[in-house]
């Protein structure tokens, strides 16, 4: 055998030990932290991708796309608040604080919403004065640490928003770092200048559905039973989670799923805590309908929504409005190609800056540098928002007319299959070119 | 003086009088009798009235109050006073846990004793516990007050930031990052406006608290400090 000269193998990465894999290992070796970003589950998972409508045929007709109405109004906490919130469109804005968001974004967000007819969401930081001016309708977050909270400002609030977690951390607090408590920042929060802002995980004077309920009444007490009162879970046992809500008095739920967004936590808390939005939906819905309020509770699913055909999907699948977040900022601008150079020199790319917690966001966005702020204008941004959300809306209804559907809540799980078992077994819509739903129903 | 009987009347009626009530009323004296355990009851006022609530009261009596005087004749459920902004609450009897939480401003006097959790990440507000408080209190506490005339139980003032605590009897123990201090000149002159401002005898005197407060080593997170997150 000619030894020198044997075939070598080709050098072979471990699909387990990856690049990214590895990366990780050697940061935690040289630092001793865990790694905190923010953003939503990056992992691949199963989405509303895998889920594909049936368009009318022979056996349902459709409607004109250009002639034909198909209503796409919304109205939220009609069980209730005295005064529900009636929205031109079933897509709202998540809460994102001002704190994580500059107050330039933080306009920007409300002139979008207010152009598109929608909400938007204050988040763990209180009520800017920007925020409240610039946005029609204002969805007041109540939040664990209650920083800024007062009751002059839950008046002024359209809804308010009792939150107990969200889908990148379910069980988990925040963390605003030292470098973003600006002096404003600060003074909202009630605490120093640049130490590392910790906001509770659980609310501080109540444990439980049944406490729940009393807080519920004492808000409603407070503001005279006119403000829909939403309850905004993240996504991990939506059934259980959805019937206590609702028990405890709830006109709205919110549920979001393991890819909304989060302005700052751990990397390992992020990609394995919580589910999919895709497999939250239908037992959110299924314990609606069990306690027969389904469309009197109103459901508003949230993470990863990106087009109209995920505003479809997550409506034809029970949910009566979306909230977006993530493709919001994107839409102001936050990871622009156009910043590359400056998004290289921070260590990432252009689609991959999640840094938000470092606050020195090239965009503008995530940040509480008045320089860097300042490069955001709040109409510019405004105005992308709104043609984002408008784009949106019109996907959608391009989609229901194709079902026949003169209302985008007419959408219903019949009109969808899945190109996945996993999918199928999620959604409990049929495998394409089956009758079959996973767990439920028909054979392979 | 307006009084309003919850056998008869309901605590909506309750609340939604007392926010109609304008910031010149003359009408400053109302009596609640009956309150019966009830829950939510005088919260969100905006005014400044003196409300006597004739017995005890269910969670969240006097919530995010605002200018108002609220006493309570009897015990306090969950939540006396919390995210209180203004004003003055008094409970004649015990209080439940979470006193005062998060509250921004007023004073908030309980006679009697406290439960778990007294003062959590309350952020400006003074509170006077005339008995003990319970375990876990001013945890996360951001600012303000808070004076113990009995003793603190377990685990006090864990994770504080700039909350000054004044205990006069026994520390169970203290939480992470909360540490005794130095009773300066400038700490006995502060205490003693806030126990005249609460009522508290002339027997009890300022220079015999001890002061709590934060070690400030957990402001900015650190790797070698992670056994006490």
């Amino acid at each position: 055998m000619d030894i020198e000269n044997i075939p070598q193998t080709l050098p072979r990465q471990s699909a387990t030990f990856d690049a990214y894999t590895l990366s990780e290992i050697r940061r935690a070796a040289a630092t001793g932290i865990y790694d905190i970003r923010g953003a939503g589950a990056k992992r691949k998972l199963p989405h509303f991708d895998d889920l594909l409508f049936l368009g009318a045929s022979v056996s349902r007709y459709p409607l004109e796309g250009y002639r034909e109405k198909c209503a796409t109004d919304v109205v939220l906490g009609t069980r209730f608040a005295k005064k529900p919130i009636h929205l031109k469109i079933p897509v709202t804005i998540a809460g994102m604080s001002f704190g994580s968001l500059s107050a330039q974004a933080k306009e920007a967000l409300g002139r979008g919403a207010s152009a598109a007819g929608t909400s938007t969401t204050t988040g763990d930081g209180g009520m800017t004065p920007e925020e409240r001016g610039q946005s029609q309708t204002l969805v007041y977050q109540y939040l664990p640490s209650r920083y800024g909270m007062n009751p002059d400002d839950l008046r002024k609030a359209d809804a308010i928003e009792v939150v107990i977690g969200q889908g990148a951390k379910p069980g988990g607090g925040g963390m605003l770092l030292g470098q973003k408590i600006s002096d404003r920042v600060a003074q909202m929060r009630n605490l120093p200048k640049g130490i590392d802002q910790r906001s509770a995980c659980r609310h501080p004077d109540w444990t439980g559905p049944d406490d729940l309920e009393i807080k519920i009444e004492e808000l409603r007490e407070i503001t005279d039973w006119e403000k829909p009162i939403y309850v905004k879970v993240g996504a991990t046992r939506p059934y259980y989670d959805v019937a206590l809500a609702v028990k405890a008095g709830a006109d709205v739920v919110v549920l979001d799923g393991m890819q909304g967004g989060t302005a700052a936590t751990q990397e390992v808390f992020i990609e394995h805590v919580g589910i999919p939005t895709l497999a939250a939906i239908r037992p959110a819905v299924q314990a609606l309908q069990d306690l027969g309020m389904h469309r009197k509770v109103q459901l508003i699913v949230s993470g990863g929504i990106r087009n109209g055909a995920d505003v479809a999907k997550a409506l034809a699948l029970g949910a009566d409005a979306v909230a977006i977040g993530t493709a919001a900022l994107v839409a102001l601008g936050d990871n622009d190609p156009a910043l590359e150079e400056e998004y290289r020199k921070l260590g990432t790319t252009a689609g991959a800056y999640d840094d938000w917690q470092e606050g020195l966001d090239p965009a503008g966005i995530t940040t509480q540098d008045p320089i860097l702020s300042a490069r955001l204008d709040p109409v510019a941004a405004g105005r992308r928002l709104a043609n984002y959300l408008a784009v949106l809306t019109l996907e959608a209804q391009t989609i229901a007319r194709a079902c026949g559907k003169s209302h985008l809540h007419n959408l219903e799980p019949e009109d969808l299959v899945a190109l996945t078992i996993e999918s199928a077994a999620m959604a409990r819509v049929p495998l394409a070119g089956t009758s079959w739903i996973p767990g439920m129903t028909g054979n392979f | 003086m307006r009084t309003v009987d919850l056998a008869k009347s309901s605590r909506r009626d309750l609340n939604a009088a007392l926010h109609e009530v304008q910031h010149n009323t003359n009408e400053t004296y109302w009596r609640v009798e009956n309150p019966a355990g009830q829950h939510a009851l005088a919260v969100g006022l905006d005014a400044p009235v003196t409300v006597e609530i004739a017995g005890h009261v269910g969670y969240y009596c006097a919530g995010m109050n605002q200018q108002a005087t609220v006493v309570i004749e009897g015990n306090a459920g969950v939540g006396v006073a919390e995210n209180m902004m203004s004003g003055k609450v008094h409970v004649k009897g015990d209080a439940s846990q979470s006193a005062g939480a998060t509250a921004h401003g007023g004073l908030l006097v309980i006679e009697g004793n406290a439960a778990a959790r007294c003062g959590i990440s309350m952020k400006g507000i003074d509170i006077v516990v005339k008995g003990s408080i319970g375990p876990m209190s001013a945890f996360m506490a951001q600012s303000g007050t808070l004076v113990v005339l009995g003793d603190a139980g377990d685990a006090l003032g864990d994770s504080i930031y700039e909350t000054r605590i004044f205990v006069r009897g026994k520390v169970a123990s203290l939480g992470a990052d909360c540490i005794e201090k130095e009773m300066r000149d400038e700490h006995v002159l502060a205490l003693r406006e806030i126990l005249r401002a609460a009522g508290a005898p002339d027997s009890v005197k300022a220079e015999e608290f001890r002061r709590y407060g934060s070690a400030r080593q957990l402001y900015n997170f650190h790797v070698d400090n992670a056994s006490a997150y």
